[in-house]
């Protein structure tokens, strides 16, 4: 269940959580799930929404209506929301115990390690059914004719 | 009054595939409590342990989100649609859970 990712789109992503830095920064991932591979075919860019901006150095939240406008997009472009992008800033890219409350299984969480500004480490996690831990799944960084 | 409640991808694997469900119910936690009665592998993912709607989990009928209706008190008229529509939070925290890592 991997999740395929053109290089422009990483590299839209990396300017977004580097530029986001030392906050979290976050955003929606589209495209279409073809033979068990999430590919990403384009992106909504969000704002950290957390209400608390001093907590958004390791809180992010993205509101529902950011997700119904993402929905809408991709509909419009025969796509689907196939998961989410934050950042870890200055903290490994693995999920919180937060993170898990805060999850549904299939969707693709990416999240970014970014240390000093610097995307150092991306992965890739899904929930499990039983809601019991998230699993890592496998990232493809792809040419962009891919 | 029958609903229509639109199923959000991730949720489709609880719902045999099925993107709408049709049930009858007069209030939104009425069509919710029905549809996990007949998907009961939904209800983890929408309900908490205490059996509250899931912080996250937002459930729109029309285009009003019910919070700032009458929440799961709100009445629904016939051919009504609702949905279900996560909000994202998260973040880097060390009170983490169980990681399956990849080999």
């Amino acid at each position: 269940m991997a999740l395929r990712l053109r290089r422009e789109h990483a590299a839209q992503i990396q300017a977004h959580v580097e530029a986001g830095y030392p906050a979290e920064a976050c955003g929606i991932l589209l495209g279409r799930e073809v033979d068990g591979v999430k590919m990403v075919e384009g992106l909504h860019l969000v704002p950290n929404r957390w209400a608390n901006p001093e907590e958004q150095t390791h809180r992010f939240f993205i509101p529902p209506e950011e997700v119904r406008t993402a929905e809408a997009l991709a509909a419009r472009r025969g796509q689907e929301v196939l998961g989410f992008f934050h950042s870890h800033p200055d903290h490994p890219a693995r999920p919180s115990a937060f993170d898990r409350e805060h999850a549904w299984p299939w969707y693709a969480y990416l999240i970014i390690s970014v240390e000093g500004g610097r995307a150092v480490d991306w992965r890739v996690w899904q929930l499990t059914d039983d809601r019991s831990a998230f699993e890592e799944q496998g990232l493809e960084i792809v040419e962009d004719s891919g | 009054m029958a609903v229509q409640i639109l199923i959000p991808t991730p949720l489709r694997a609880y719902t045999k595939g099925e993107k709408v469900v049709s049930v009858e119910a007069g209030t939104v936690g009425e069509a919710l409590r029905a549809l996990t009665e007949r998907y009961p592998e939904l209800r983890r993912h929408l309900f908490n342990e205490d059996g509250r709607l899931r912080s996250f989990v937002n459930v729109y009928l029309g285009d009003e989100d019910v919070r700032y209706l009458q929440g799961e008190e709100t009445p629904i008229a016939d051919g009504q649609t609702l949905s279900i529509v996560p909000s994202i939070a998260g973040g880097s925290g060390w009170r983490s859970g169980r990681w399956i890592t990849r080999p």
